[in-house]
């Protein structure tokens, strides 16, 4: 199938129509409302369910109530409706129905603004609803990505019955780019036993997350945690750049790790050996090869567009086995290669320390600056 | 002849009800409201194709009583997921089954809105008049004056307003086709009750759109009387504040006989 150009939302839509989507719930809210509108009317059009809910409380009930029919099903939304979308979440995830969830990520806290930032990646990577659970989530950082990426979604969250997200900024909706989409899949014709439709000659079935009796939750918590542990084994996945020969690597995820390819790239250039790593499942969280290359290499640097939400997970990763540096940019601000090209220069030419923290030596330059 | 020739069975559980005794208190309305709801899905048929949404209050464990599949709904939530159920299986018929603190508090814009969009799905709403499960505390449809653990000095409604009359809300919707209040206090109204359930699941699966029936309760355990205390209470406080009656009849839904 030929290239075309495709907008980040649009693309992330009509990937998940091809993976199979039957019902989807949402509600406006920039800059995630392209993905709404286009279902809109590519959902009836093939048959398929389209509701346009009164909030996001009721956008992510009703993505409950049809997950537990076993059908495939996707809500979307940006930070503040993500917000309001954990109550649900919580509950899905307790009842171990399957579901992808895109969060188009934008300025915040609060009502923040509508430009791209990655201030959810602690709401969604580390929780946010209740209780204990994990979602999958999957970084992408271009739009070819965003479509695979969603296709992908759909089946972990039905191999594993878990959440699946597509964690991405407004400027990867918003953008577009040239990418392949895949050919339609089928319908599923079938529908797992767990799966509440009516019990015609059969028992009958249901689906909830209260467990009053405390064994019996715990037993349903450890069944989620061995779950997650298989997810953790299997699923991982990243994407390095340069990293054979690198002396230095730079972490960064989505878009983020996109500004930061190209400034290594541009360093390259000057003959720095540094390289990328990008991490594509920010949950699980690519530990083990992070902790590998802390032993090859003299420095990290992690570039985010937050105060350094997953800067902690690679720090708990590499286990002070290197040292690390960190930047960013806040509030919906990007940041720029060139940026990114002087925090690498800066990071290669002046000694590194294992002491103090690497955000608050960032915070030290951003109040300071040169 | 014998003992066994000479019986006939002229009472039995309905199959749609599971043989698990509910948690209910004693004297409490719920299990009225339970049997009806069979009684009708039995004479129907529909046990089968029959999906309940649970809600969260002293009906959070309906589904164990039912016999037919169920899921279970965040607190208030439970049209939010009906709609979902139902939009994904149109041909089964969606029942959600909620208190008055779950509908009319917490969940008032879930089921506004699923009247509203006209969700062929049908909603039971049990208005005991306090939230039971947690112990009588105030809700939407206590009444002014009435001593709940947060009123305790009696409603007042300069401070804490006035109950909410959720049939005659839901019936200003154009989306909604059957909207009526019943009462459980007394045999007649019970069975007038039954009747109400009988044409809200017609209503259903005729695919006529929205359809509430209202069932006024008594929580004797938490209004601190006895069940005939209650259900005096009840028709000497609750009906003169929530009027018994038909709030909107479409006309396609007049037209069913049964």
């Amino acid at each position: 199938m030929a290239r075309e150009l495709w907008k980040g939302n649009i693309a992330i839509a009509e990937a998940a129509v091809r993976a199979g989507l039957e019902a989807y719930f949402g509600y406006p809210i920039t800059p995630q409302t392209e993905l709404l509108e286009y279902l809109a009317m590519r959902m009836p059009e093939l048959g398929r369910v389209f509701v346009q809910a009164e909030s996001e409380l009721g956008a992510i009930n009703m993505v409950y109530g049809a997950a537990c029919t076993g059908v495939r099903v996707m809500t979307s939304s940006s930070s503040p409706g993500i917000s309001l979308m954990m109550e649900g979440l919580s509950y899905i995830a307790g009842t171990e129905v399957p579901m992808v969830l895109v969060d188009v990520m934008r300025g915040g806290p609060g009502l923040g603004n509508i430009a791209p930032a990655q201030g959810d990646y602690n709401q969604i990577v580390h929780g946010g609803g209740h209780g204990d659970y994990r979602p999958i989530v999957l970084a992408p950082s271009n739009i070819q990505e965003a479509i695979d990426l969603t296709m992908l979604a759909f089946d972990l969250a039905e191999a594993y019955r878990a959440i699946a997200v597509v964690l991405l900024d407004g400027s990867l909706g918003q953008m577009m780019e040239p990418a392949e989409m895949p050919p339609m899949r089928p319908l599923k014709t079938t529908y797992p036993d767990w799966a509440v439709r009516g019990a015609i000659g059969r028992e009958r079935r249901v689906l909830s997350s209260i467990y009053l009796d405390p064994p019996l939750e715990e037993e349903a918590n450890l069944r989620i945690l061995r779950r997650w542990q298989q997810i953790e084994a299997n699923e991982v996945r990243y994407k390095g750049y340069y990293l054979e020969d690198a002396r230095f690597v730079v972490v960064g995820f989505g878009t983020a790790g996109r500004v930061a390819l190209s400034a290594v790239r541009a360093a390259r250039a000057e003959g720095i050996p540094v390289g990328l790593f990008r991490p594509i499942t920010v949950s699980p969280f690519p530990d083990q090869v992070l902790r590998q290359l802390a032993d090859q290499v003299e420095g990290f640097l992690v570039v985010e567009m937050n105060t350094g939400q997953m800067l902690e997970d690679v720090l708990r990763a590499i286990e002070g086995h290197a040292p690390v540096e960190f930047f960013a940019r806040l509030g919906g601000v990007m940041p720029l290669p060139e940026e990114v090209l002087d925090e690498i220069k800066r990071m290669t030419t002046a000694p590194l320390t294992m002491d103090g923290h690497p955000r608050e030596r960032w915070l030290q330059r951003m109040l300071q600056p040169a | 002849m014998t003992l066994a020739e000479m019986e006939t069975l002229v009472y039995a559980r309905p199959a749609s009800l599971t043989e698990m005794p509910t948690h209910y208190c004693p004297g409490c309305t719920h299990g009225v409201a339970h049997r009806l709801i069979a009684e009708v899905i039995d004479e129907m048929n529909l046990r089968e194709r029959t999906i309940g949404v649970a809600s969260v209050g002293c009906s959070v464990f309906a589904y164990n009583y039912f016999d037919f599949d169920w899921v279970q709904a965040p607190h208030g939530r439970a049209p939010a997921m009906a709609t979902g159920v139902k939009r994904v299986l149109p041909d089964r018929v969606v029942i959600t089954y909620q208190g008055d603190g779950d509908m009319a508090s917490i969940g008032m814009g879930e089921v506004v809105h699923a009247a509203a969009r006209g969700e062929n799905i049908t909603v039971f709403f049990i208005n005991n008049a306090n939230y039971g499960m947690t112990g009588g505390q105030m809700a939407p449809t206590t009444l002014p004056g009435q001593k709940t653990t947060t009123s305790p000095r009696g409603r007042d409604v300069e401070t804490q307003g006035y109950p909410v009359r959720a049939a005659e809300l839901i019936a200003t919707l154009e989306g909604a086709s059957y909207v009526v209040r019943r009462s459980l206090h007394d045999p007649k109204n019970i069975r007038l009750a039954k009747k109400a359930i009988r044409l809200a699941l017609e209503t259903q699966v005729r695919g006529l759109g929205f359809s509430l029936v209202e069932l006024l309760s008594i929580c004797p355990t938490n209004w601190g009387m006895t069940p005939v205390q209650s259900l005096k209470w009840l028709e000497e406080h609750m009906i003169p504040y929530f009027p018994l009656g038909d709030y909107k009849i479409h006309p396609a839904v007049a037209e069913i006989k049964v």
